[in-house]
């Protein structure tokens, strides 16, 4: 027989396997050059005119200037929040101030595209979180709260709820915008004005956010943006005339702010660090829940308040579920957070990779063993590579501190008391897993974690009709849902 | 002969027992012309320590308890008082009182304690939610006690203003640890004897007299207590109170001058403060 002919050799040689990127294009977004604070419907410098530039984690390169705004700042944007506050805002009827936020989500929806390409370029998330999560969701939150504008006395019978005034709001690097929503929703729809800092290192969502209210038409001062470093923050929540603080971040930031506001009338919510225990029993389904321990820790690569990241499995499938999670973990792709392929994108900055560092270099120490998949990082930006400790013990740092990085501490337990004790044996209190088969155990052990969220065989899941928050040291007051509301309000017995 | 009448030694109450100060310290009580007319036990930081320790031992086994026998335990507390109303009438004339406003206290006291005992079953419902979230989920939202509580009592009225402050803290299944009215303390520990015979658990209420501007600092900064009603602190303190609450992000309500007669003295928002929304999620299928 011809050898040309056999079927085997036709036209081409063998199949490349080799890997084909995905990118998701940059050009539906603009960046300016340099961008002011918001304050009182205008793009404005900051007193001191200083500007710092937004970095882009995944290849170092800038993304533009910002305003570095100070205490004077924070001072001009609260004045126009004061002012829109008593001139329009809070005297609006609900019913209008509702449809303006029925605008913002529309604009969000139809914009969604374009904010979660910038979000991925200023944050280092990978585009498939930002796209099918973060975006969704925060317009989700706008639409959800516009509908209760105008039902705020359904909401507490019996309290003739009030709004507070001003609120000062500071929002994290890990999801800006959608804790921009979670913050601004509620504010908004209760008739608060609003001050928001977002993060030194991801301002710029919130500012095309800004002009995005301004697309809306939503009066001038009704919502300002102040960028700039933690001492513009801390200017902001001091500030005599800010009736409402409403803070998430680190837990250490969140007791600074809780003393700098005692003995004021400020209202408070603070939504602040985790240690979430995600518990394996052994009648769970072990391929569903490795995709939930893996969806837990390194969602948003690990950089989450909520995330699973100590690891609890009965004794007598920690060695299967182990295998099945190293396994799984050789099929993640870190790289390019603009790649639609990409599961774990860049570490939001050099100081935050410097933590994670710092932290997995001392479980190593304490005798806790190491497990890395072999993966290339990219040369230029900020990466870690998704990692698992085995070989545990509840005393070293990597299970009781909070690492804010794709690292999963895994322990072991033998019975349900021992799981809810080990659970349970932090000083924070933000989300708790569950995975089992048995309907009365999840609810037997739901009652006892001391947890504000309980994820029972899934995990991860964020709605703006359910209330997210912590119990002890992760914090207090209710972000999302009916009870998202009510730090917003004042009113009888409140 | 006439008979030498039998006096009562004011003690404080832990852990369902009534110690003396372990500092064996008292201090006087006066009547409204300056006259002592008891000594009450003087707490010690040590006692605070007790307290709330007995408090944590107590807590999670109360608010295990169904809310159900929580509003029957604190309806038979009302029924305690009801039937002591004359000691308590009496105590609080010894303060000074028009016997009519002595009267008129006892009796919003116990209506208060009612109020409470009732939403005991209930304040879950209004407080808690079923959430349609968009996706097969089951997903609900639910308050829960926070574990143990440190409560400045109003210093007047020393009885209502105690029961308005300690009911709402009690009754979701916290514990707590109450420094009493400094000036007026009699009532409040013949009402840890109220506690004690109405089935109420040992450790759910600790009770200490003595001094608030001693006892506060302690109670705000110790680690083991998750929340602090201020209603009764002195107002120059709270600042101070606050910021070494916030080592452990401790619930803080601060209401500044309440009317304690009127109705809006009494929210379930009282109880809300010091409770917890956890939501659970779970998925929904075939």
């Amino acid at each position: 027989m011809d050898e040309s002919l056999s079927p085997a050799t036709v036209s081409h040689g063998p199949l490349d396997w080799s890997y084909a990127e995905s990118k998701e294009s940059s050009s539906i977004v603009t960046i300016p050059a340099e961008q002011g604070l918001y304050i009182g419907g205008e793009f404005v410098p900051a007193r001191s005119e200083a500007t710092y530039p937004s970095v882009n984690p995944a290849t170092e390169g800038h993304l533009g200037a910002v305003a570095e705004g100070g205490a004077e700042d924070a001072d001009l944007a609260v004045r126009a929040a004061r002012s829109a506050y008593e001139t329009t805002w809070r005297d609006m009827p609900g019913k209008e101030r509702g449809k303006y936020l029925y605008r913002i989500a529309r604009l969000l929806q139809e914009r969604s595209r374009e904010f979660a390409v910038l979000e991925t370029m200023d944050g280092g998330k990978p585009i498939k979180e930002s796209r099918d999560f973060d975006l969704p969701t925060s317009a989700a939150h706008f639409f959800y709260y516009a509908g209760w504008a105008d039902k705020l006395g359904y909401a507490f019978p019996g309290v003739d709820p009030r709004p507070l005034g001003v609120a000062g709001q500071v929002v994290p690097w890990n999801f800006p915008m959608l804790m921009l929503s979670w913050k601004v929703a509620p504010a908004l729809a209760t008739g608060n004005t609003v001050v928001l800092k977002p993060s030194t290192t991801t301002p710029l969502t919130a500012l095309e956010f800004a002009r995005l209210t301004r697309e809306a038409g939503l009066p001038d001062g009704v919502f300002n943006v102040l960028t700039g470093h933690g001492d513009a923050g801390a200017a902001l929540v001091a500030h005599p005339d800010v009736n409402k603080v409403a803070f998430t971040g680190s837990t250490e930031v969140g007791r600074i702010i809780q003393r700098a506001i005692a003995g004021t009338d400020k209202k408070a919510t603070l939504e602040l660090g985790g240690k979430a225990a995600h518990i394996i029993m052994d009648d769970a389904p072990i391929d569903q829940a490795v995709e939930g321990i893996v969806n837990g820790i390194f969602f948003n690569q690990g950089h989450v308040c909520c995330a699973g990241s100590r690891l609890l499995v009965q004794e007598s499938i920690a060695e299967v579920v182990v295998e099945r999670l190293k396994r799984r973990l050789d099929t993640l792709r870190v790289g390019d957070p603009l790649d639609k392929n990409t599961d774990l994108g860049a570490i939001n900055s050099a100081d935050q990779l410097d933590k994670i560092k710092e932290l997995v270099g001392a479980g190593t120490a304490e005798g806790a063993e190491i497990y890395q998949p072999a993966c290339r990082l990219p040369e230029k930006g900020w990466w870690f590579p998704p990692t698992l400790f085995t070989e545990v013990s509840q005393s070293h740092r990597i299970a009781q501190e909070e690492i804010f990085g794709p690292v999963l501490s895994i322990m072991t337990f033998r019975t349900p008391d021992e799981a809810i004790e080990k659970a349970n044996n932090t000083p924070y209190g933000l989300s708790a897993g569950v995975w089992t088969s048995k309907g009365s155990r999840i609810l037997w052990m739901a009652d006892r974690l001391k947890a504000g969220v309980v994820w029972s065989n899934t995990y991860n899941q964020f709605d703006p009709t359910s209330p997210f928050g912590g119990y002890k040291e992760s914090g207090f007051g209710r972000e999302g849902g009916r009870h998202g509301l009510l730090p917003y309000m004042q009113g009888v017995g409140l | 002969m006439s008979r030498l009448d039998v006096r009562k030694t004011y003690k404080l109450y832990i852990g369902g027992a009534f110690p003396r100060s372990e500092s064996g310290r008292v201090h006087p009580a006066h009547d409204g012309q300056g006259n002592v007319v008891a000594r009450v036990a003087q707490a010690s930081r040590k006692d605070l320590r007790d307290a709330v320790r007995a408090a944590r031992e107590a807590q999670e086994a109360w608010a295990g308890r169904t809310a159900y026998n929580r509003a029957q335990i604190l309806y038979r507390v009302a029924e305690m008082l009801e039937d002591r109303r004359d000691t308590f009438e009496a105590q609080l004339a010894i303060d000074g009182r028009e016997e009519a406003a002595a009267q008129r206290e006892v009796e919003v006291a116990i209506d208060r304690l009612v109020w409470y005992a009732g939403w005991a079953d209930k304040f879950a419902q209004v407080m808690g939610n079923l959430n349609p979230v968009a996706g097969p989920f089951f997903n609900i939202s639910a308050p829960e006690a926070t574990g143990v509580v440190g409560v400045a009592a109003p210093e007047a009225p020393p009885l209502l203003g105690l029961v308005s402050v300690l009911a709402p803290v009690i009754v979701s299944g916290n514990a707590a640890v109450v420094v009493a009215s400094g000036a007026w303390p009699l009532t409040a520990v013949t009402f840890t004897e109220v506690l004690a015979t109405s089935d109420l658990p040992g450790g759910v209420v600790n009770l200490l007299t003595g001094s608030k501007e001693e006892l506060l600092p302690w109670l705000a900064g110790h680690m083991d207590v998750n929340g602090l009603d201020l209603a009764g602190s002195p107002r120059e303190m709270i600042g101070e109170l606050v910021t070494s609450g916030a080592e452990n992000l401790k619930r803080v309500r601060t209401d500044a001058v309440v009317d304690w007669y009127a109705d809006d003295a009494q929210s379930p928002y009282r109880i809300a403060s010091f409770t917890e929304i956890k939501t659970v999620w779970h998925p929904k299928g075939r």
